[in-house]
C-alpha cells in the first residue's frame, strides 16, 4: 500500500469557490501528477475553512501551512517548492496584519481565540466521501447507540444536560424539544424529524458551511434523533440559493444509503429511518418553524399560531423534532465526548459554542466558532483584526433583521444568549456584522426593515400593515421631512408591533429600529432637527460643495452631472447649484484634485 | 410588480412540455409535491407562464389558484422570463454595508432596467437578492454563475460591456 506523505487542503466553500478554488484544486492535480507524485500526495476538497476574505485557501499538512489567494499561476511554485523540495513558500502564506506569515493555521491570530465544536470536521475532511466522515470517528456514536440499545430516554437525558440550546435563534432547550417529541402520540404512531437549513438571514452562512463542509454529521445526528424521539422519517429543508451544500447533500444521502447507515435496518438492528431533501424558494419566513413544516407540505408557507407546537402536531399533523443545522452538528460531539465536557464550555446558561459568520467593515471577513462568553471584543479587535482603513468601530449588528445593534461602548459584553436580549439584541442564528463611523444607523435600521417588509409573509395585519407604516415614518426621517413627534410614533408602532404580530418575523421586526433608537438616538435627532445625516449616507440629506480653492476647472464633474448642475468657466472654480443637485455624488468620484466635499 | 403576469408570449416546446409531464406523473400524489414541481418546472421554461401553471394543477389534480398561490409567494418563482445573462446584485447586510446599493443603481443605470425586469432586447434581467453567502467578498453581484467581488460602481459598466459584446 502506498504511503501518502503530504496532503493538500483546497478550501470549496461558497466563498472560495466564488474565487476559482475550482480551478487551483485541478491545477494542484494537473502539475502533481506531472511530476508523478499522485501515490504520495494526495489532493482533498475539503469544506469552509473560515477566511474566506483570503481565499481561495490551501492548507498542505503535515506542516499545516496556510496558503491565502492561491491562484492557478502559484501552484506550479507550491508543488515544486513545498511538495518536492519540502520548502514552504512563505511569500504566498496567509499574512495577517500584525506579526509574520503564520506557518500554521492555529498560530494565526485568526484561530487562536477558536474553538471548534460544530466546525470540528469543515476544512478537514473530504465532504463528498462518506470513508473520511468514518475516519474521523463518524457513526461511532450511533453505532454504539444502536449496538447497545440504549435507551432513548438516555440519549435525550444527556443532551438536556449538556445545556444545548437551538442555535437558530431562539435557544430553546434542545433536549426539552427532543423530550416533547418523545413524548408526545399519533395515532399511528408516526413522527417526523426535521432538519432546519433555510438561513436566511441576510449575512449569515454558517449553516451553509456545515452543510457544505460536513453533511454527515447532520445526517448522523438526524437519525440519531429519529431513534431518541421514534421518528423513522425526516427532512431537511434548505435553500435553493444553496446549489454546493444541496448537491453535497444529496451526495451524502446517498452514500449513507449505500452503506446502511440510512433506509431500512440501518446496521441490521430494526430501527430504519430515512431522509428527503427539500428544496425552498426564497421565503426569509419559511425559517419560521410552523411556516417551514407548511412549506414542507408544498403550501404557501405562512405561520400559524402556537400551540399546537410542532413537536405535538407538526408535519401533516404529526409531531415533529425540528432543530437546526448548528444544532444537530453539536449532537454526535456530545454523545461521544459526553455532556459534562460540553457543560463545561461557555457560560452559566449557555454551553458550548456558537458559530458566527462575521462580516461587513471587518479585517478578516469569514466563519469563526467561539466558546459562548468570549467578548465582543475578542471577536472583533483579535479574531476579526479589527476595522479597516483606520476607521472607528461603531456597532456590531447580530440576528439579522431580528437582532440589533450593539453599540461600540458595549464592546465587552461576552456574547450569550441572555446577555444579547438584555442589551436589545439576540444571538440569531449567528450573522455579526460590523459598522464603521461610516454607516448610518438610521440608513441600517431602515434596510432592516424593509427586508421584514419585503419578506412578511401578509398573513397578519400588524407585520403586513405594521411594518409598511414604520418603513415609511423611517423612510420619511432619512429623506429630511421627519418630526420628533414621528420618533415617539415609531416607538409605540414597535412595542404595537412585538406584542400583536403572530410570529417571529413580525415580533422582532421592530428590534433593529428600537436598539439604534436606544443607543443612537442623537443620530436620529440629527436626522429630524438639523436635517443632517452625521455618516454622509442618506442621499437627500447630503450637500456636495466644491472647495475653490482646490478646483483646477478642469470640467470634469461639469460633464458628468447627470442634471447640469455644476457650472464655471474652464480653469476657474466651478459651483454647485443645490437647487439642480439630486446628490448622485458622481461629481465626487470623478474629481482628480479631491476638491469636493460631502457634508 | 415585477411579480405580474408577463406580456411576452408563450413560447414552450412539445419536448418541454413531454419533460414537464414526466416530472408531474413522478411526483403525483405525494405529500407536498407542488414545490418541487414548481422547481422542476421552473427549471425546463426558465419561468413560471400561465400555461405552464394550467398543466401543473391539472395534472397534479389541485386548484390553479393554489399552484398561482404558491407561485407567487416565493421569490424564486419567476412569473417572467429571464435574460440570456441574469444579473443578480447581492443586498444581504455585509454587502450593503460596503456600498452595494450603489452597485445596484449603477446596474439600473447602466441598462436602464429596475429589479425584476429585463431588457428590451432580452439580453439582460436583473434581480436584487437576499446574500448568496459570499460575504466576505462583499459587494458582489452574480452575472449567470460568475461572481464579481469587491465591486466599486465604476467597475459595474466594463463588466456588464464584456457581456454585451459576446451578445
Amino acid at each position: 500500500m502506498s504511503h501518502i506523505r503530504s496532503h493538500v487542503m483546497v478550501c470549496s466553500g461558497t466563498g472560495c469557490s466564488s474565487t476559482n478554488s475550482a480551478a487551483v484544486l485541478t491545477a494542484f492535480e494537473r502539475e502533481i501528477k506531472k511530476h508523478k507524485l499522485q501515490d504520495e500526495v494526495k489532493v482533498v476538497k475539503t469544506g469552509c475553512l473560515g477566511l474566506c476574505n483570503q481565499g481561495p485557501n490551501v492548507m498542505i499538512f503535515p506542516e499545516g501551512a496556510c496558503y491565502a489567494h492561491v491562484t492557478e499561476e502559484n501552484v506550479t511554485e507550491i508543488v515544486e517548492e513545498h511538495l518536492i523540495k519540502g520548502r514552504i513558500v512563505s511569500r504566498l502564506l496567509l499574512k495577517e496584519d500584525a506579526g509574520p506569515a503564520a506557518t500554521s493555521l492555529t498560530e494565526t491570530q485568526f484561530y487562536r481565540h477558536q474553538l471548534r465544536i460544530a466546525l470540528r470536521n469543515c476544512g478537514v475532511i473530504n465532504p463528498e466521501s462518506i470513508d473520511e466522515y468514518l475516519g474521523v470517528d463518524g457513526y461511532t456514536a450511533l453505532e454504539r447507540i444502536l449496538t447497545e440499545k440504549t435507551d432513548p430516554q438516555e440519549i435525550i437525558d444527556c443532551i438536556k444536560k449538556s445545556g444545548l440550546r437551538g442555535r437558530g435563534g431562539a435557544g430553546f432547550s434542545t433536549g426539552m424539544k427532543w423530550q416533547f417529541t418523545h413524548d408526545a402520540t399519533s395515532e399511528d404512531g408516526v413522527k417526523y424529524v426535521c432538519c432546519n437549513a433555510d438561513e436566511g438571514d441576510p449575512g449569515a452562512f454558517m449553516d451553509r458551511s456545515v452543510l457544505e463542509g460536513d453533511p454527515f454529521s447532520v445526517i448522523e445526528a438526524m437519525t440519531i434523533a429519529g431513534y431518541a424521539v421514534g421518528a423513522s422519517q425526516g427532512y431537511i429543508y434548505v435553500r435553493a440559493e444553496y446549489p454546493i451544500a444541496v448537491k453535497r447533500l444529496e451526495l451524502a444521502i446517498g452514500q449513507a444509503r449505500k452503506y446502511g447507515l440510512l433506509g431500512k435496518n440501518i446496521l441490521g438492528t430494526d430501527f430504519s429511518f430515512d431522509l428527503e431533501l427539500r428544496l425552498g424558494a426564497g421565503a426569509f419566513v419559511c425559517g419560521e418553524e410552523t411556516a417551514l413544516l407548511i412549506s414542507i407540505e408544498g403550501k404557501r408557507g405562512e405561520p400559524r399560531p402556537r400551540p399546537p407546537f410542532p413537536a405535538s402536531k407538526g408535519l401533516l399533523g404529526k409531531p415533529t423534532l425540528l432543530n437546526n443545522v448548528e444544532t444537530y452538528a453539536n449532537i454526535t460531539w456530545i454523545l461521544n465526548n459526553g455532556w459534562e465536557k460540553f457543560a463545561a464550555i461557555g457560560t452559566e446558561k449557555s454551553k458550548g459554542t456558537k458559530v458566527f459568520a462575521l462580516g461587513g467593515k471587518i479585517t478578516n471577513t469569514g466563519l469563526v466558532e467561539i466558546p459562548m462568553g468570549t467578548t465582543l471584543r475578542t471577536i472583533i479587535e483579535d479574531i476579526g483584526g479589527g476595522i479597516p482603513g483606520g476607521k472607528k468601530f461603531k456597532a456590531a449588528q447580530t440576528g439579522g433583521p431580528s437582532g440589533g445593534c450593539i453599540p461600540a461602548e458595549l464592546i465587552d459584553t461576552p456574547i450569550d444568549y441572555d446577555s444579547l436580549t438584555a442589551i436589545g439584541s439576540m444571538m440569531g442564528s449567528g450573522g455579526l456584522i460590523v459598522m464603521d463611523e461610516d454607516n448610518c444607523m438610521v440608513d441600517i435600521a431602515k434596510f432592516f426593515l424593509q427586508f421584514c417588509v419585503d419578506e412578511s409573509c401578509g398573513k397578519c395585519v400588524p407585520c403586513r400593515i405594521g411594518t409598511k407604516r414604520l418603513y415609511d415614518l423611517l423612510d420619511k426621517i432619512t429623506k429630511g421631512q421627519g418630526t420628533l413627534e414621528d420618533l415617539d410614533t415609531i416607538e409605540e408602532l414597535c412595542y404595537h408591533l412585538k406584542d400583536s404580530a403572530l410570529c417571529a418575523l413580525g415580533q422582532s421586526a421592530p428590534n433593529p429600529v428600537l436598539s439604534t433608537l436606544r443607543y443612537f438616538r442623537d443620530e436620529y435627532v440629527a436626522h429630524v432637527v438639523e436635517k443632517r445625516c452625521p455618516a454622509g449616507v442618506c442621499r437627500d440629506l447630503l450637500r456636495f460643495e466644491i472647495d475653490p480653492t482646490k478646483c483646477k476647472g478642469c470640467t470634469l464633474c461639469a460633464r458628468n452631472c447627470p442634471v447640469n448642475a455644476i457650472s464655471g468657466a474652464i480653469k476657474a472654480p466651478h459651483v454647485i447649484d443645490h437647487d439642480k443637485c439630486i446628490h448622485c455624488g458622481l461629481c465626487q468620484s470623478n474629481c482628480r484634485f479631491d476638491a469636493i466635499t460631502k457634508a | 410588480m415585477p411579480n405580474c403576469k408577463t406580456a411576452i408570449p408563450y413560447r414552450g416546446t412539445p419536448e418541454q412540455e413531454e419533460r414537464l409531464r414526466k416530472v408531474i406523473e413522478a411526483h403525483k400524489g405525494q405529500p407536498g409535491a407542488t414545490m418541487p414541481v414548481l422547481q422542476a418546472a421552473q427549471e425546463i421554461f426558465g419561468y413560471l407562464p400561465e400555461e405552464v401553471q394550467i398543466m401543473i394543477a391539472e395534472g397534479l389534480d389541485i386548484p390553479l389558484s393554489e399552484v398561482y398561490g404558491v407561485s407567487t409567494f416565493y421569490s424564486l418563482f419567476s412569473l417572467n422570463p429571464k435574460g440570456k445573462y441574469q444579473i443578480s446584485v447581492c443586498l444581504g447586510t455585509a454587502c450593503y454595508v460596503k456600498g452595494s446599493a450603489d452597485v445596484l443603481a449603477a446596474v439600473e443605470q447602466k441598462l436602464s432596467i429596475a429589479p425584476g425586469g429585463i431588457t428590451v432586447d432580452g439580453l439582460f434581467s436583473l434581480d436584487a437578492c437576499r446574500c448568496i453567502g459570499a460575504c466576505g467578498l462583499a459587494p458582489v453581484m452574480m452575472i449567470n454563475d460568475d461572481v464579481y467581488g469587491r465591486l466599486t460602481p465604476a467597475q459595474v459598466g466594463p463588466i456588464i460591456d464584456q457581456y454585451i459584446k459576446k451578445g
